[in-house]
């Protein structure tokens, strides 16, 4: 690994892990089970390198903005290189994001270059604001020959001859701004730094190295900034490959586990769930002897690596099942939503370590994560090198709002100086999660301070992001509130959207007004939808300019009516 | 060619059969998450088996914002 104490940039880092492992395999792609790509260091580089001198050419320099919206392949990485090769900063955009929402945060990024994929850019210049892009370069990746691009340019055909001038960035510099939420209304750019990046990287490494010969399966976004370090940075700096997989049919990412023999790979509860229900019918399809001989082997692979994990061990007693995940994998990584604990526990139990954790976009990646020494499935884990962590006004149990300090943590939200005064205070980043440290030093998260879910799918969802969708709603007036902000439950389970209805003066929900409601509510993608409603028999508290007052409306509704009273939708 | 009746109650029969639940208790303009009370890693699960049924390949972004049987359908049908 490159020791990145000695660098000052992004850019810089790769471009010597690019020089120092020319030979070894850096990227492989996959769609279905059909390999499509398989890249060294040394290919990486000539992809990359026209691509910044095209950059370059046109205008774009240091400290310009280029957008990435583009689902997880090995061009979103080649071209992240040459975005930090030219100095620029990177605006990684969710690419499950609807059009719309990608325009909005497209303008508050000021981004002048995006680089698209073609089957969303086709939604973007189908969208009703398409006419308001500004950016000024656009490339489209996969664009079919001689399809009309509407002034934007295939990614393929972008490229100069000549080598282009690396440019040099400090520590302090912006790598790159990544919209933690706000698309409805107040984006969050969290504006992230070299440093966050290169000190991010050194503290993950420090506990869970890549070297030459890993394999990493990226999975989850890109644009997400788990497996934009653990799937970009972290496997490059060490000479690691990352095998990218352009389906997640679970069928698919079973077989790639088998095919190219991975060793890491982060997920979110969702697809460890999916991974554990599979694993469970073919546990119940053996035949009595087989069970009993199964249930023997886990007994006795929990017994012997309750202290630490001991993954060859366990690969001697549970043969089949480490098979399955192709026979190298040494841990799965997860984070970004709440994870069952009983999940995590039937997978150590099998000898596949679970590095679970905690971290939010505003702190680079992670700030706590599982040592293992030994695993524990009821906490996030310890912090990690280089991270300090406060509990601010705790209660009788310990348990307040986690506060961090850590060289990780983002610089400020890109135009919104008020949101940052309330976010960092002297130092300190308030998470809005709820924890406490116990005597061992490792995190429970135990709720939150903060109006929002996470799903298992890993997606930060914020009531103001989709309230619009029910506006013309006959009632007197709504708004979504989250479950657990109203009704702290000391646990992060049961994330629940809830709809608050105000009725006019004798109406009734009857099922004319539930039809409505739950036609809006399609109208949203299945993870951002609200799943209860309740109805409130007063008027919503407002400011003086009628904006909903939310903490008051949550106090007073958590004073009233219980949880229980929420209907699902 | 089949039509896109033909198509939907086929998905329907094998949306039925995969999750096993009685065909009567799936309609078209079914909700797919809310009625089988399933996540989107389960429906791409479905949409392997449709595709080997039609004989068709469908990517991921296809299934993008798809709740319903009708509309799934309808993405199938243009690719038949």
């Amino acid at each position: 690994m490159l020791d990145l104490r000695e660098y000052t940039c992004l850019g810089a880092a790769l471009r010597d892990a690019i020089d120092r492992f020319a030979a070894q395999t850096c990227l492989i792609e996959a769609d279905r089970d059909r390999e499509k790509t398989q890249l060294s260091y040394s290919d990486f580089k000539e992809l990359a390198l026209p691509l910044a001198r095209a950059l370059e050419d046109a205008g774009f320099d240091a400290g310009g903005r280029a957008a990435m919206v583009m689902s997880n392949q090995s061009k979103w990485l080649v071209s992240a290189y040459a975005i930090f090769y030219c100095g620029g900063v990177l605006v990684p955009l969710d690419f499950k994001l609807t059009a719309a929402e990608q325009l909005q945060l497209l303008a508050h990024s000021q981004a002048t270059v995006l680089i698209v994929e073609y089957y969303l850019w086709r939604a973007i210049t189908q969208s009703p604001d398409f006419q308001n892009l500004t950016t000024r370069i656009v490339l489209v990746t996969e664009a079919p020959l001689g399809a009309d691009l509407l002034g934007g340019f295939r990614w393929e055909d972008f490229k100069r001859k000549g080598a282009p001038d690396f440019v040099m960035r400090q520590r302090e510099d912006v790598a790159s701004i990544v919209y933690s939420s706000g698309t409805g209304g107040r984006p969050k750019g969290c504006v992230l730094t070299h440093e966050n990046y290169l000190e991010q990287c050194r503290a993950l490494m420090a506990w869970y190295p890549f070297w030459p010969g890993v394999r990493y399966l990226s999975i989850l976004p890109t644009n997400h900034a788990i497996d934009f370090m653990v799937g970009f940075i972290g496997p490059f700096v060490c000479g690691a490959c990352v095998v990218h997989l352009r389906t997640l049919r679970p069928e698919f990412v079973r077989d790639a586990f088998m095919r190219y023999r991975i060793t890491y790979v982060a997920l979110v509860p969702m697809i460890l769930k999916n991974l554990e229900r599979g694993l469970r019918a073919k546990f119940d399809e053996l035949g009595a002897a087989k069970r009993f001989v199964l249930d023997r082997m886990i007994g006795l692979n929990k017994l012997l690596t309750r202290r630490r994990p001991k993954v060859k061990l366990s690969r001697l007693l549970l043969p089949g099942v480490h098979r399955a995940f192709g026979g190298d994998l040494l841990a799965l990584i997860t984070g970004g939503a709440f994870m069952e604990p009983s999940t995590m526990q039937f997978f150590y139990d099998l000898g596949i370590p679970v590095v679970n954790g905690y971290g939010l976009t505003e702190a680079g990646t992670a700030l706590t994560l599982n040592d293992l020494k030994p695993f524990r499935a009821d906490t996030v884990g310890k912090p990690l090198p280089g991270v300090e962590l406060r509990i601010l006004n705790p209660d009788a149990e310990g348990v307040g709002e986690v506060a961090a300090r850590s060289q990780t943590v983002m610089s400020h939200y890109l135009d919104d100086p008020e949101l940052t005064m309330e976010t960092i205070v002297e130092g300190w980043l308030l998470t809005g999660d709820l924890g406490r440290l116990d005597g061992s030093g490792h995190l429970q998260l135990l709720g939150r301070k903060k109006n929002m879910i996470v799903t298992e799918g890993g997606k930060n969802i914020y009531p103001e992001d989709i309230e619009s969708v029910f506006d013309g709603l006959p009632v007197k007036e709504y708004s979504v509130i989250a479950a657990n902000y109203v009704w702290p439950a000391k646990e992060l389970g049961r994330e629940l959207l809830v709809l608050v209805l105000r009725l006019e003066q004798n109406q009734q929900f009857d099922s004319k007004l539930l039809e409505e409601v739950n036609a809006r509510n399609r109208r949203l993608p299945d993870f951002k939808r609200v799943g209860g409603r309740v109805v409130w028999g007063k008027d919503f508290p407002r400011t003086a300019s009628m904006k909903i007052k939310r903490n008051d409306l949550a106090e007073e509704i958590r004073n009233t009516i219980e949880r229980s009273a929420v209907v699902k939708l | 060619m089949q039509t896109a009746d033909q198509t939907l109650d086929e998905i329907l029969t094998l949306a039925a059969a995969h999750f096993k639940v009685p065909r009567e208790t799936l309609g078209p303009d079914d909700d797919f998450f809310k009625t089988l009370g399933v996540d989107s890693l389960q429906t791409l699960d479905l949409l392997t088996r449709l595709e080997h049924h039609f004989h068709v390949e469908l990517p991921d972004y296809e299934l993008e914002g798809v709740s319903d049987f009708r509309t799934l359908a309808s993405r199938i049908q243009a690719r038949l």
